[in-house]
C-alpha cells in the first residue's frame, strides 16, 4: 500500500479523510507534517501566536499507534488549532495581550482534555483580538491577522486567527470562543462554518473569562459534519464549570442529511433592510427560495427589541469585562511593572502597561456603568432589556423551528477601515449579539460570495439546546451548493 | 451624557488605570458618544420586567465540601512575577513610620 503524502489531501474536510486515516492510507505523522508546513508557509497571515511543531508530531505518533492498535478515537487525526484564550498545561496562553505575554498555563481546559483523548492533534494557538474584545482581530498585541481570501482585509474577530487558519487550510479545524459573535462573524468573513453552541452546552473550564454570562467555546470547520463531530466531543456537563448544563447530549450527526421539508424557518424583518450590503440580501433571497423549493415554510417574523441589542450587550459585556479583568494585577501572574514604589502604583502601572487601548476602553466603560449612582440606570436597566430581547426569541420559537438571518451587515472589511471609531465597530455586531443575549445556539454557514468574491455567511438560530435543528438546515444549505 | 475629564479620571482610579492628557481627552469623547448611545435603552418602559442575569434556569450548584487535589504550591507560584518562600510577593504595604 502506497503511503499518501499530506499534500494529496489539498482542501478536504476531516470527515472526508477520516476513513483514509483509520485505514492507515495516510498516517497522522504525515498529515501533521503537511499541516505544520502549511502553517509555516502562511506565517505572513499571522494567524498563529504559537506553533506546537515538536509536541504535535509526538501527539501524531501516539495517535498513529492507537489506530494501529485498533483504539482510534472519534476524532483520530483531527489537525486542530486552538484560540489562544483556551489553556493547555505547559503552553503559553496570551489571550492576544501583552499582559499575558509570558503566561504559561499550569492546567488544561476541559475541551482540550476531551479532544486530545478523542485523538485530536493540536498544532498551535491562534491569534485573536486582545481578550476577545474586537470584531476584526486588529486589537491583538501580536498584530493584525490577514484574511486568507484578501490580505488587505480583516478575517473578522475575535476568533480571527482560528477562522483564517481553517480557511487557509493550515489545519482541519479550530476552536474559537463567542461572546457576541466572535466565532460566527470571522467564520462568515473567511467562508467557513462556525457554531456558537447554547450557553452552558460546552464547559468553559480553562477558557479565560471575558463576559461570563455570554462566553461559549465552539468549533470552526470546513464542513458542517466536521463541526457536528467536534461539538459531539466537547459538549456536555462538566462539574468544574458550574454554569455548564447538566443535560443529555444528543447525537449531532443524525440530523445531517435529513431534508428540510415541513420545517418552519422564521425571517426576522429587523435583520434586513437599512445597513445591509445588497449582495448579502441577494444571497439571503436566493437561500430562501432554495429552502422553499425544498419544502420548508418561510415565515416573516418580528424580533421587536433588536434595535436595543447593541446598547444592551455593550453595557453588560463591558461591566462583566471590567470585573473579570480585575484579576490582572501583577501579583499572581502576568506582567508586573518594574516601576512601582507602592502596591497601588504596582497595580496601576502593571495594568496600564499591560492592556491595549480597546481593553482599557471597555474596562473604563464597564467601570462607569457599574459605578455608584449609575448602576441602576445602566446595568440594571440592561439586565431588564436583556429579558425583553430574550423573550422575543422565545416567542419566535413558539411558531418557528429555526431563524435565518445574515451573520454580519457586510462582508470582510478593509484593515484599518473601522479602527478610528469604536462605536462604529460595535454597531457591526448587530446580527450576532442578540443571540448571546438570549443564550441560544447559532451557526454561520457559507452561502455565497459578493461581487468581489468575498464569502457571505448566513446565520441559523434555534431554541436552546436544539443544535440538531441548525445542523440539519446548515447541512442542507451546504450540500445544495455543491 | 457628556463625560467630563474629571469623570474619566475618577473612573480610571476605580479601574486602576492611568492615562496621559491626550488619552483622557480621547476617552472623554469616545465614552461620551458610547454612553449616549447606551441611553437608547431609556426609551423602553421596563417597570414590570424582571432583570435577566443568567439565561439558563440553574441556580447555585453546590458540590460536597470535600478536600480534593489542588495545584501544588510551586506550580501555583510558577507564573508569579515575584515570589518569596512560597508566597506571592508585592511591594511593601505597611510603612515603618
Amino acid at each position: 500500500m502506497r503511503e499518501k503524502s499530506g499534500s494529496d489531501l489539498a482542501v478536504n474536510s476531516y470527515s472526508e479523510i477520516r476513513n483514509e486515516i483509520l485505514s492507515r492510507n495516510i498516517t497522522c505523522t504525515a498529515l501533521t507534517a503537511h499541516y505544520l508546513e502549511k502553517m509555516d508557509e502562511g506565517r505572513d497571515m499571522n494567524a498563529f501566536i504559537s506553533f506546537f511543531s515538536v509536541h504535535a508530531m509526538q501527539q501524531a505518533e501516539q495517535v498513529d499507534l492507537a489506530i494501529q492498535n485498533g483504539n482510534a478515537g472519534a476524532l483520530a487525526g483531527l489537525i486542530l488549532a486552538v484560540k489562544d484564550n483556551i489553556v493547555i498545561e505547559g503552553q503559553k496562553a496570551t489571550c492576544g495581550s501583552n499582559i499575558l505575554n509570558n503566561f504559561v498555563s499550569p492546567y488544561t481546559a476541559t475541551v482540550i482534555e476531551r479532544l486530545e483523548s478523542a485523538g485530536a492533534i493540536i498544532v498551535g494557538k491562534t491569534n485573536m483580538d486582545e481578550f476577545a474584545m474586537g470584531s476584526s482581530n486588529e486589537t491583538s498585541h501580536y498584530g493584525v491577522v490577514r484574511n486568507p481570501l484578501d490580505p488587505e482585509r480583516v478575517p473578522g474577530g475575535s476568533s480571527g486567527g482560528s477562522a483564517a487558519a481553517v480557511a487557509a487550510n493550515m489545519c482541519l479545524a479550530a476552536l474559537g470562543s463567542d461572546t457576541g459573535g466572535s466565532i460566527r462573524q470571522p467564520a462568515s468573513f473567511c467562508g467557513v462554518v462556525g457554531i456558537k453552541p447554547t450557553y452552558g452546552r460546552v464547559s468553559r473550564y480553562g477558557l479565560v473569562a471575558y463576559g461570563s454570562s455570554f462566553d461559549q467555546i465552539g468549533p470552526i470547520t470546513r464542513s458542517v459534519e466536521d463541526n457536528a463531530r467536534i461539538l459531539q466531543c466537547i459538549a456536555g456537563f462538566d462539574e468544574r464549570d458550574s454554569t455548564s448544563a447538566d443535560m443529555p447530549v444528543p447525537d449531532y450527526t443524525t440530523t445531517l442529511g435529513q431534508d428540510v421539508n415541513g420545517i418552519t424557518i422564521g425571517l426576522p424583518k429587523e435583520y434586513m433592510g437599512e445597513g445591509l450590503q445588497p449582495d448579502i440580501q441577494a444571497t439571503l433571497d436566493e437561500t430562501i427560495q432554495l429552502l422553499e423549493q425544498a419544502g420548508a415554510t418561510i415565515k416573516p417574523i418580528s424580533l421587536p427589541h433588536t434595535e436595543y441589542a447593541i446598547a444592551d450587550y455593550y453595557i453588560l459585556v463591558t461591566a462583566e469585562a471590567s470585573s473579570n479583568l480585575e484579576r490582572y494585577d501583577g501579583v499572581r501572574y502576568g506582567h508586573r511593572s518594574r516601576e512601582a514604589a507602592s502596591l497601588e502604583e504596582m497595580y496601576v502601572n502593571s495594568r496600564s502597561e499591560g492592556f491595549g487601548a480597546e481593553v482599557k476602553r471597555r474596562i473604563m466603560l464597564g467601570s462607569y456603568v457599574l459605578s455608584a449612582g449609575y448602576y441602576d440606570a445602566y446595568y440594571r436597566k440592561a439586565q431588564k432589556v436583556r429579558r425583553l430581547i430574550s423573550n422575543d426569541f422565545h416567542k419566535a420559537f413558539e411558531t418557528c423551528d429555526c431563524l435565518l438571518t445574515p451573520t454580519a451587515p457586510s462582508t470582510a472589511f478593509k484593515i484599518g477601515e473601522k479602527t478610528d471609531d469604536p462605536l462604529h465597530m460595535y454597531l457591526s455586531d448587530i446580527y450576532t449579539v442578540p443571540i448571546n443575549l438570549a443564550g441560544i445556539p447559532a451557526i454561520a454557514v457559507p452561502c455565497g460570495t459578493d461581487n468581489q468574491n468575498l464569502p457571505i455567511g448566513l446565520q441559523l438560530m434555534a431554541k436552546p439546546f436544539d443544535e440538531p435543528m441548525i445542523y440539519r438546515v446548515a447541512h442542507f444549505l451546504e450540500q445544495a451548493q455543491r | 451624557m457628556e463625560i467630563t475629564r474629571s469623570d474619566v479620571e475618577n473612573v480610571a482610579q476605580l479601574a486602576k488605570l492611568k492615562f496621559d492628557d491626550d488619552e483622557i481627552d480621547q476617552l472623554r469623547q469616545q465614552m461620551s458618544s458610547i454612553i449616549s448611545y447606551f441611553e437608547k435603552l431609556s426609551e423602553l418602559n421596563t417597570d414590570d420586567v424582571a432583570p435577566l442575569s443568567h439565561v439558563l434556569d440553574i441556580t447555585n450548584r453546590m458540590r460536597p465540601d470535600e478536600v480534593r487535589e489542588s495545584l501544588p504550591q510551586d506550580i501555583a507560584l510558577s507564573n508569579a512575577p515575584v515570589s518569596k518562600r512560597g508566597y506571592f510577593s508585592v511591594p511593601k504595604v505597611i510603612s515603618n513610620d
